[in-house]
């Protein structure tokens, strides 16, 4: 009923392979969008837009950087927040040591030298897989934090190690209030969430999954492993490293090393297992999920007028729960649910 | 189920009901209760919570009533950035804020200039924002961390008879920016006064530093200075204890000197001397919270054990130090009125409690005198030495204790000005 696809021809090959294939998906995409960016700008609230929709874009981009590596190149991952720092530390460092550098620009070869050190920490995966490779990974995360605290030229010579981010200014517009970060940082998402939703169509995103399903295989009918996995571990990095730098710049206002935690891997982490592993709407769902859910226990709690210790502590419990919950009854995530939900709307009234 | 509806219910009611909130001074709150170092702000932020609400119950500031509204951190960051914005706009916007965690303070320090609301580093964070030129909202009462290490200097050279001419003291701290934090005081004073300064790393948590210890022991320092944070602090005074080293010779920094430090190091502790910015024993402030408050069952702690203690007397403190900000900013702008964000700051910037004020607040000598003014917003400068015994703290220094002043306030103008150009500012102090 809702997605009633009768009328729907596809008479070319252009047609039968576009991005969306159903109507119904690409008007709510293009209405998405159109709300997204004229008009939640206007109608949210500053609190809105700083803190619950910059960072939910931010850490989407990051859960799809991850997802690209681990949900479509099928090679586990737990040093998602040391590239996010790589990328912040070294957009910091193009801006303040390169006099007049474009602002964007210097997100972007933040972001490529995040690639760099992925493409150095995704060597071992050639000879190692599963969780072995995770606790490869775990090593990125454990050196590029030893790094930044250790050399201090990394960090500009700060006694501190904490240092302020440079102002966002773009072709001499500048991104200071939060309508104006929130639209720099949807566009940027928005983009290359679409570069990503290309990418995983053609064949490097085929190779990947060939790579991830079965790599003797892959190897047999002529993908090269080598070059296939250290390019998911490059553009899964640099999607990192663009969003450790949004991360920095639009949302903390401060580079530090202690803000890419271990702990952020994590949550990125179970943003993909909860969105949905090998989904580009997945990393959205998962990261709304991880992002929101705090927020709205907190405020519940706060309404509910519990003590305080008792909320933060029903925060975790209730968070736990719903964790297990969701992998108990759809284990492949929120976005397979959303597809199990499509599939039933084809059918309305009569599923099966 | 019904779990569930409550909570539905709930959120949709807060979201709803919007109350007129017109003679409240609304406080925000950022805390952190669970997490690695939830022991030391449920303590901090129930000393704050208990001595609101006495003096709301005492009829508030002038008829004002003080309002305040939690917002769990975990001490993360981002969660603390989003705590601020969720809690600058209620009940008609906060005038105050106080999130005890450097690295949230860093993420909202360029935000509540504009804002205009004040914040307090109650013993921590950038050591130069005592500068009120360039930093006009921020107040790192009492003493920061250079004021500090410059007061650990002149107690460790009084112990030695005045000099610490050839002298060596290991500097073990936690490796990030607190930790850090010291180091230019420190190599000031090492090269001024002539010791020799060791500085040995822990990387964080710390919950392993037998090789550092190793390293101590070869080195024979004189002092131990010990700038460690939550579990570091007892892993530390455990593993001096295995390796002989005496606890007398180890000066903690003041996140080194609580209960939750030197409990769980059992006898290890014995003899342990720390920094306080309060002098450790009982109060009539502590009396009335637990007469007035704890048996009507409003007290905010869930162990009334921890009354008094290190964390908990701190937050006390803060909590003073915020009610007499209110108090000068009503009689400037209007008595029995709540302030504005920019009277609040005007208030921070004219505080004087001296010991008279102290007693009538109920606090006599629980913490030194604070004056501020714009060009220092400290206010004080002056800490005290504590020993543990083996079951609780004592001051052994009985008066309150000043560092090298002059050291401290040339680097503070130096580390602002350098913010200052970066960040385009021109140092003025506010009307």
């Amino acid at each position: 009923m809702f997605y009633r696809e009768a009328g729907q021809f596809r008479t070319t090959y252009e047609a039968d392979g576009q991005l969306l294939p159903i109507r119904q998906d690409r008007i709510a995409l293009i209405a998405t969008l159109a709300i997204a960016a004229l008009a939640v700008p206007f109608l949210a609230s500053p609190y809105m837009l700083s803190a619950i929709l910059i960072p939910f874009l931010i850490f989407a981009l990051a859960a799809l950087g991850l997802n690209i590596l681990t949900g479509y190149a099928g090679q586990l991952s737990l040093g998602t927040a040391a590239f996010m720092a790589v990328g912040a530390f070294a957009s910091w460092n193009f801006v303040a040591r390169i006099p007049g550098i474009p602002m964007l620009l210097a997100f972007v070869l933040g972001g490529l030298c995040a690639a760099l050190v992925g493409i150095a920490f995704g060597l071992p995966s050639l000879r190692i897989r599963g969780f072995y490779l995770a606790a490869a990974t775990l090593a990125t995360q454990f050196f590029v934090i030893w790094c930044l605290t250790k050399i201090s030229w990394l960090t500009g010579g700060s006694a501190s190690g904490v240092i302020t981010a440079q102002r966002i200014e773009i072709m001499g517009y500048v991104f200071d209030t939060p309508q104006r970060k929130y639209v720099l940082v949807l566009l940027v998402v928005a983009l290359m969430a679409l570069l990503a939703k290309n990418l995983v169509r053609s064949n490097v995103g085929r190779s990947w999954m060939a790579v991830r399903d079965m790599d003797m295989a892959a190897e047999v009918i002529g993908i090269r492993p080598m070059r296939t996995k250290l390019l998911a571990f490059a553009v899964s990095s640099f999607y990192c490293g663009v969003a450790g730098a949004l991360y920095a710049f639009a949302y903390l206002g401060t580079v530090e090393p202690e803000a890419y935690s271990l702990d952020l891997s994590f949550r990125i982490l179970f943003m993909i297992i909860i969105g949905g592993v090998g989904s580009i709407l997945g990393s959205f769902l998962g990261a709304a999920f991880i992002v929101l859910l705090p927020v709205f226990l907190n405020i519940a709690a706060h309404g509910l007028a519990l003590p305080t210790s008792v909320a933060s502590n029903l925060e975790l419990m209730v968070f736990g729960a719903l964790i297990i919950f969701f992998l108990i009854v759809e284990p492949h995530g929120l976005a397979r649910l959303w597809q199990i939900g499509k599939e039933k709307l084809r059918l309305w009234p009569f599923p099966h | 189920m019904k779990l569930l509806h409550s909570i539905v219910v709930g959120a949709v009611l807060a979201a709803t009901v919007a109350p007129a909130f017109a003679q409240e001074q609304f406080v925000a709150l950022p805390s952190y209760r669970v997490g690695p170092y939830a022991s030391g702000g449920s303590g901090f932020y129930g000393g704050i919570i208990d001595y609101f609400s006495l003096v709301n119950a005492a009829g508030g500031v002038n008829g004002v009533k003080i309002a305040w509204q939690e917002c769990e951190t975990e001490y993360n960051p981002s969660r603390g950035v989003e705590c601020y914005e969720r809690l600058k706009t209620q009940r008609g916007g906060a005038t105050l804020v106080e999130p005890l965690s450097t690295s949230i303070a860093y993420g909202i320090l360029d935000r509540i200039p504009q804002d205009k609301i004040p914040m307090t580093m109650l013993g921590y964070g950038r050591s130069d924002a005592a500068n009120g030129k360039v930093f006009p909202y921020v107040f790192p009462l009492i003493s920061s961390y250079w004021s500090q290490a410059a007061a650990m200097v002149k107690y460790l050279a009084d112990k030695n008879g005045g000099s610490l001419k050839g002298k060596k003291i290991v500097h073990l701290y936690h490796d990030s920016a607190f930790g850090k934090e010291p180091l230019p005081v420190l190599e000031a004073l090492a090269k001024q006064q002539g010791f020799e300064l060791v500085k040995i790393p822990v990387a964080p948590p710390g919950s392993e530093q037998q090789a550092q210890w190793l390293q101590i022991r070869q080195a024979r320092p004189d002092h131990v200075i010990l700038w460690g944070w939550g579990v570091m602090n007892s892993v530390a005074i455990k593993t001096a204890q295995r390796n002989g080293f005496p606890r007398e010779k180890i000066l903690g920094v003041w996140w080194a000197g609580s209960e939750e430090d030197t409990v769980p190091s059992g006898d290890a502790a014995k003899g342990y001397t720390a920094m306080s910015f309060n002098t450790p024993g009982n109060y009539p402030v502590l009396d009335e919270i637990r007469t007035k408050l704890y048996k009507a069952g409003k007290g905010n702690l869930s162990d009334q054990a921890r009354i008094g203690s290190v964390y908990h007397m701190r937050g006390v403190t803060a909590g003073i130090l915020f009610v007499e900000a209110m108090r000068t900013a009503q009689e400037k702008f209007g008595k029995g009125k709540p302030v504005t964000g920019e009277q609040m700051r005007w208030g921070l910037e004219h505080l004087n409690i001296d010991a008279a004020r102290q007693k009538a607040v109920g606090a006599a000598n629980m913490f030194p005198t604070v004056k501020t003014s714009c060009e220092d917003h400290e206010g004080s400068g002056a800490v005290k030495v504590q020993q543990w015994d083996g079951k609780k703290w004592n001051a052994i220094t009985p008066n309150w204790i000043v560092g090298d002043r002059a050291l401290v306030k040339k680097l503070i103008d130096e580390s602002s000005n350098k913010y200052a150009a970066e960040k385009n500012l021109k140092p003025a102090c506010m009307p």
